[in-house]
């Protein structure tokens, strides 16, 4: 690693201090299982770390009933999946978040940092664009909210100032009549990077009508993605399994994705569909049974 | 510029100057001497330089020694006492679950660290447990069955 | 059979405790004062001529040490360590700098100007035997049987085996099938990166300390290296953080000790897990047609087999054995076999585990499975039908001695993993054979008496396998002892006996041959000692129970405990036992296994649900341990069939991490079953090869139960989740 100077700030003030003082040379650290690799192979070379772990705000994880679950930025994922009430409301967002990386990678590792970090694949995104999530970001002129769906801008591109910060995402509490299944390909049974990942969301009426539909992919694009033409094909209709296929095959066409070391780009589409149409049975039989 | 750093480990305080740069893996290895923690490929992906942090079972790796200012570090070194092996070093010794070695302390301070919030878990459930623990030569059959008969034992803590 | 007290027990290792308790110490372990940290420039072209080398600027930065590059490598150490005019191989290494911090020794890594200029890169083996492929190595000359080829080429080396009229053994066949199979590269996986620390006294005599499966192997690699006599090395082996044959000490070994001489101060060199990716000596892929020809009753009656094996870019001189281990399981009247080694612009390849052997029983087990497809019998049957036995001969024209081929495939039969019925979708079931001669070479022990009557075994061997444990269960047994009055020392190559390189499944034979022999020899002198103490004759004394007696009259005895103390205090000195193994004759040995898989036929992935080794280890001096080696070789072998691959770009690999190298982790396996089944070998105690033989079927295993699960074939590895899926659909496309 380049030399770097190591701050720990206590509060949000002295960090965006921190930031705006060393311009572009900072690297936000929160559980660094991303950046300390970035780090280590020299692609990225700040002049300063800023721990965000010892942020109160960072660290906050709450759910606030019927409103929604705030998620600190430096949360690790092992202290989300012991939350409580997580299963039982996010049941997607606690499919993708034990499904990422190893128990080890899982005691550092923060939901803030696999959003931030903007990989394509990463494992969190489509549960969390599902669930219409927000991000809520400290910079020098205060605070702003915006929609997951509008913060990744393309690999490892934020809609995130050099001087600003995550602070927490906001994801609202789903109807409870809502049914979800979050679904990961990878080669490995454990400790992979997704080739692709989906996630879907559906509110469903009575007889089956779908209202509302959500449904969210990864690894398939620049970003992780939202299906709007397969959620457009559920939204309002009853569903069965050829809508459903229907569907599988929208989410599919929309996904634009490339060749690499994990899978082609060929396969990766199929894939989509395959997953998809797993992820959106899964909702229905669930949404059946008592 | 090097920062001093104070952590507890192996239930010692310890009091050391270390540069922002240095890993906690190092620190553990090259500044306390503690050469048990291994590093098999400085990623993250291995698990062989686990130990525990707060309890925790973490790739120290992929920790920055300055981060663990404060806290509690668990090392191979400190699994045993004295003399006396820790239940699941004596199931890993009794069942044949050591071959060369490298990965054995991660996947034991691994193990610890299940059976410290899940006393009995199943066969499946460790084998997820222990996935971030790479290990070349047992097949891992060993490894499974040592931390099965090591659940079986009322664990003395 | 032979009712031993130590033998054919479990006893725990051991070095396992120092090894559970963080205190064995491993190359990267050791801090020698004023060491230096040494890395290696790697060239980012798989084929390029060098230009231009410039190191002024790298020499001249502070705290950097020695830089070396091919103008400090003597020509005997080859030009797979270090490149000269030529880089041939992606992280080909061009120059190494020894400094006082790692950081520093990479930051003059950045300062050495090399200026390239790009060259064609052939990367596939049957391409690179093509007339108009660019040629790696201009005077490269096929060598085979008939002498060397006049015109430079690819192909390194040809060789031939030829039995009988294979024409007329196929005009003879009902059946007969030919198909193509591919494997790929893998590595080791060791889970300890090359590592090694040299330091050169003012004498300049060298200390190593290394990470190696044969000190003495490696000193004479070095010496004839660096061209120095071996009196002037000492090579200290530490705890091998696995081997699986890629562990001989050369990839570091010459460039740390150029180094260290050249710096006047200790260095130390150890990979990191990406260079050791990239820089390492895997296994090479292979590109085998397998043609078998089979009557109607399901006896084969001709193969014909053309091997293209890569060897990477720079040759070994030897053929690969799985040139003869591939058909060598079963009877073959007549045969012809056509086998290529062909050098591209990829890493040189080197031992793995068996070497040579998994991939040709990958292609020969899926085609005997095909061959029984098409004969409507029984993959087992078609196998029993065709198996060798004592008497028949293997390829090389060995004539087997007592073996348990037969026995081993008799144990599928009755095995409950192999009669219970499979049932599900998309499931089946594969079977496959694979088989190992297991390597011979000398080896020599010496057995101390201490004062006090217990024993100090001083050995040069490395322990890969638990061999420590295995010694002194042999000390006990031998002896009469209790293990814990044995002691055993791994020496350095200055202090202990001649040990050969602990690969090839040897060490346990040989290395065991010869404690058994230092055992003996040890007997026989308390045996003179004691008659002499007697008063009568040698023939007239028994050695028993820690008791030299006469015979017939227990009563009069003396302890060996009084023999010890005598021996230190009297003139008759100190005793000795001496041991050395001549070369002891190869103990065939054949593994069967059994696999069941499941798999989802809308994504390819391919799960194993159970794995049952079947394996003929002769005598299973501590089973425990044979059962870990079993186990241990099919999770790899297991990682080669279904995720491991090297994937390269313009010959420079992409996955160069384990987090995209995918060895299989806990969750992609299940436990493991093993039957072991002993038909003694003429070894000692009967012992064969038991580490390298349980890789060699896996590849095959796996690929014929997916085809059992699905139809589909899969001719070439390793069989991705994509892989699979691709071969489902285009079955299914017709
Ligand atoms: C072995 C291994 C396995 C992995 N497996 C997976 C997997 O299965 N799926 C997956 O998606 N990922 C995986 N990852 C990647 C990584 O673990 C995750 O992306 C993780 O969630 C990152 O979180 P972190 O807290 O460690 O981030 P860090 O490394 O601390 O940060 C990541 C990036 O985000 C920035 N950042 C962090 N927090 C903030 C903030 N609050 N505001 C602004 N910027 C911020 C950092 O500066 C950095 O650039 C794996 C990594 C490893 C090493
Ligand atoms: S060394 Fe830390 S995970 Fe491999
Ligand atoms: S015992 Fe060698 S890697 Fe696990």
């Amino acid at each position: 690693m380049n030399p770097f100077e190591y701050r720990r700030p206590k509060t949000l003030r002295e960090t965006l201090r921190l930031l705006a003082a060393a311009k572009d040379g900072a690297k936000l650290l929160a559980g660094g299982t991303d950046l300390l690799i970035q780090l280590k192979e020299r692609r990225t070379l700040p002049s300063l770390v800023v721990d965000i772990k010892a942020i109160p705000e960072l660290q906050r994880l709450e759910h606030v009933s019927q409103r929604g679950l705030h998620l600190g930025a430096a949360v690790s994922l092992n202290r989300v999946l012991d939350y409580p009430l997580l299963a039982q409301h996010f049941p997607i967002l606690a499919q993708a978040c034990v499904q990422l990386g190893s128990l080890q990678i899982r005691s550092r590792a923060s939901v803030g940092g696999n959003l931030c970090n903007a990989s394509p694949a990463a494992s969190t995104a489509p549960s969390l664009l599902c669930l219409k999530a927000q991000a809520v970001i400290a910079g020098p002129g205060g605070r702003r909210r915006i929609l997951l769906e509008d913060f990744f801008q393309g690999p490892n591109q934020t809609a995130l100032g050099k001087d600003e910060l995550l602070v927490e995402v906001f994801v609202p509490t789903p109807s409870p009549s809502s049914r979800g299944c979050y679904l990961q390909l990878t080669q490995r049974q454990e400790m992979d990077i997704p080739m692709v990942n989906v996630a879907c969301l559906l509110t469903l009426g009575r007889g089956g009508r779908c209202q509302q539909a959500r449904v969210a992919l990864g690894a398939v694009a620049p970003t992780p993605i939202r299906a709007r033409r397969a959620e457009a094909l559920l939204e309002g209709h009853a569903l069965n399994s050829q809508a459903i296929q229907e569907a599988a095959e929208a989410a599919a066409k929309e996904s634009s994705p490339i060749d690499d070391v994990r899978a082609s780009a060929e396969y990766r589409r199929e894939m989509v569909k395959v997953l998809t149409r797993r992820a959106l049975q899964s909702c229905l039989e669930e949404a059946a049974s008592p | 510029m090097k920062i001093p750093l104070h952590i507890t480990v192996n239930g010692q305080p310890r009091e050391i100057l270390v540069e922002p740069t240095r890993t906690l893996l190092e620190t553990i290895r090259v500044d306390l001497g503690l050469t048990g923690s291994k590093e098999g490929c400085g990623k993250g992906n291995c698990g062989a330089c686990t130990v525990l942090l707060n309890g925790m079972a973490v790739n120290s790796c992929l920790v920055l020694a300055v981060e663990a200012e404060g806290q509690e570090v668990l090392t191979i070194e400190g699994l045993s006492q004295g003399n006396r092996l820790h239940p699941l070093q004596q199931a890993f010794l009794d069942q044949g679950a050591v071959q060369c070695g490298f990965c054995t302390p991660g996947v034991l301070l691994l193990a610890k660290s299940l059976l410290d919030t899940n006393p009995h878990p199943s066969e499946q459930e460790i084998r997820t447990a222990i996935a971030g623990n790479l290990c070349r030569c047992t097949g891992y059959d060993k490894i499974v069955r040592a931390i099965v008969a090591a659940s079986k034992q009322k664990v003395a803590p | 059979m032979t009712e031993y007290s130590f033998l054919g027990k479990s006893l725990p290792r051991l070095d396992a405790a120092g090894k559970l308790t963080g205190k064995a110490q491993y190359v990267a372990d050791l801090n020698i004062p004023g060491m230096l940290h040494g890395v290696i420039l790697r060239s980012p072209y798989a084929h390029a001529r060098i230009r231009r080398l410039d190191v002024s600027k790298a020499c001249a930065l502070p705290g950097v040490v020695a830089v070396i590059t091919a103008a400090d490598i003597p020509a005997s150490a080859g030009r797979a360590i270090m490149a000269e005019d030529k880089v041939l191989y992606g992280s080909h290494p061009v120059a190494a700098v020894a400094a006082v911090t790692r950081e520093i020794a990479e930051a003059a890594l950045g300062c050495i100007e090399v200026e390239y200029e790009p060259l064609p890169v052939v990367s596939d083996g049957v391409e690179a035997m093509k007339p108009d492929a660019p040629l790696l190595h201009p005077n490269l000359y096929t060598e085979s049987m008939t002498g060397k080829a006049s015109t430079p080429s690819n192909i390194a080396n040809f060789t031939e085996f030829r039995r009988g009229d294979v024409e007329a053994g196929f005009a003879q066949a009902a059946v007969v099938r030919e198909d193509t199979y591919r494997t790929q590269m893998i590595h080791h996986g060791y889970l300890e990166p090359q590592a090694c620390v040299a330091q050169v006294d003012s004498g300049g005599k060298v200390t190593i300390w290394a990470s190696v499966q044969g000190a003495f192997t490696f000193r004479e690699q070095l010496g004839a290296s660096l061209g120095l006599p071996l009196s002037r090395i000492r090579v200290v082996p530490m705890e091998v953080g696995g081997g699986f044959g890629g562990k001989n000490g050369m990839l570091l070994g010459p460039l740390c000790v150029l180094l260290a001489q050249k710096a006047g101060r200790p260095v130390r060199m150890v990979m990191t897990r990406e260079e050791d990716l990239r820089m390492a000596r895997p296994a090479p892929p292979t590109t085998i047609t397998v043609k078998l020809g089979a009557t109607r009753e399901g006896l084969l009656t001709a193969a014909e087999v053309t091997m293209v094996y890569e060897a990477g870019a720079f040759a070994s001189p030897l053929p690969p054995s799985g040139f003869v281990t591939g058909l060598s399981p079963y009877c073959l009247p007549n045969v012809k076999v056509n086998g290529y080694v062909v050098v591209v612009n990829k890493p040189p390849v080197g031992a793995l585990r068996a070497p040579g052997a998994p991939q040709a029983a990958f292609a020969v087990e899926c085609q005997m499975d095909q061959m029984a497809e098409a004969l409507g019998m029984d993959p087992l049957q078609f196998r029993f039908k065709n198996i060798v036995t004592q008497g028949d001969r293997a390829l090389n024209d060995l004539t087997y001695a007592r073996i348990g081929f037969q026995e081993v495939l008799e144990k599928v039969a009755q095995h409950p993993n192999w009669v219970r019925p499979l049932e599900g979708k998309y499931r089946g079931r594969g079977l496959a054979c694979g088989m190992w001669f297991g390597g011979v070479g000398s080896s020599a022990a010496t057995l101390n008496i201490n004062a006090d009557g217990t024993f100090a075994l001083l050995v040069g061997s490395v322990d890969l396998t638990g061999t420590r444990t295995i010694f002194v269960q042999i000390v006990a047994e031998e002896l009469g002892v209790s293990p814990d009055e044995v002691s055993v020392v791994m020496g350095d190559t200055d202090t202990a006996p001649y040990a050969d390189i602990a690969a090839g499944s040897r060490t346990t034979r040989q290395m065991g041959a010869a404690v058994q022999q230092a055992c003996h020899d040890a007997k026989a002198e308390l045996i003179r000692r004691g008659a002499a103490s007697l008063g009568v004759a040698e023939g007239e004394v028994e050695y028993r129970d820690r008791r030299v007696q006469m015979k017939g009259h227990p009563e009069k005895f003396v302890s060996l405990r009084d023999l010890a103390r005598a021996s230190i205090s009297t003139a008759a000195g100190p005793i000795v036992g001496r041991g050395a193994s001549t070369r002891p004759s190869p103990a065939p040995s054949l593994a069967a296994h059994v696999v069941d898989v499941e798999v989802d036929p809308e994504t390819g992935k391919v799960t194993v649900l159970s794995y049952t080794a079947v394996q003929d280890v002769g005598f299973a001096i501590n089973p425990t341990m044979v059962e870990g080696q079993i186990q241990g070789a099919v999770a790899m072998g297991a990682g080669w069939a279904l995720s491991e691959d090297y994937i390269f770009e313009d010959g420079i690999l992409q996955n160069a991490s384990l987090m995209d190298y995918h060895q299989p982790t806990a969750a992609d396996l299940p436990m493991i079953d093993t039957a072991i089944v002993e038909v003694p070998s003429d070894n000692p105690y009967g012992v064969r090869g038991v580490g390298e033989p349980p890789i060699v079927p896996s590849l095959a295993a796996i690929a014929n139960a997916i085809h059992k699960a699905t139809g589909v074939r899969m001719s070439k590895l390793p069989m991705t989740s994509e892989a699979v899926w691709r071969a489902i659909r285009a079955q299914a496309k017709g």
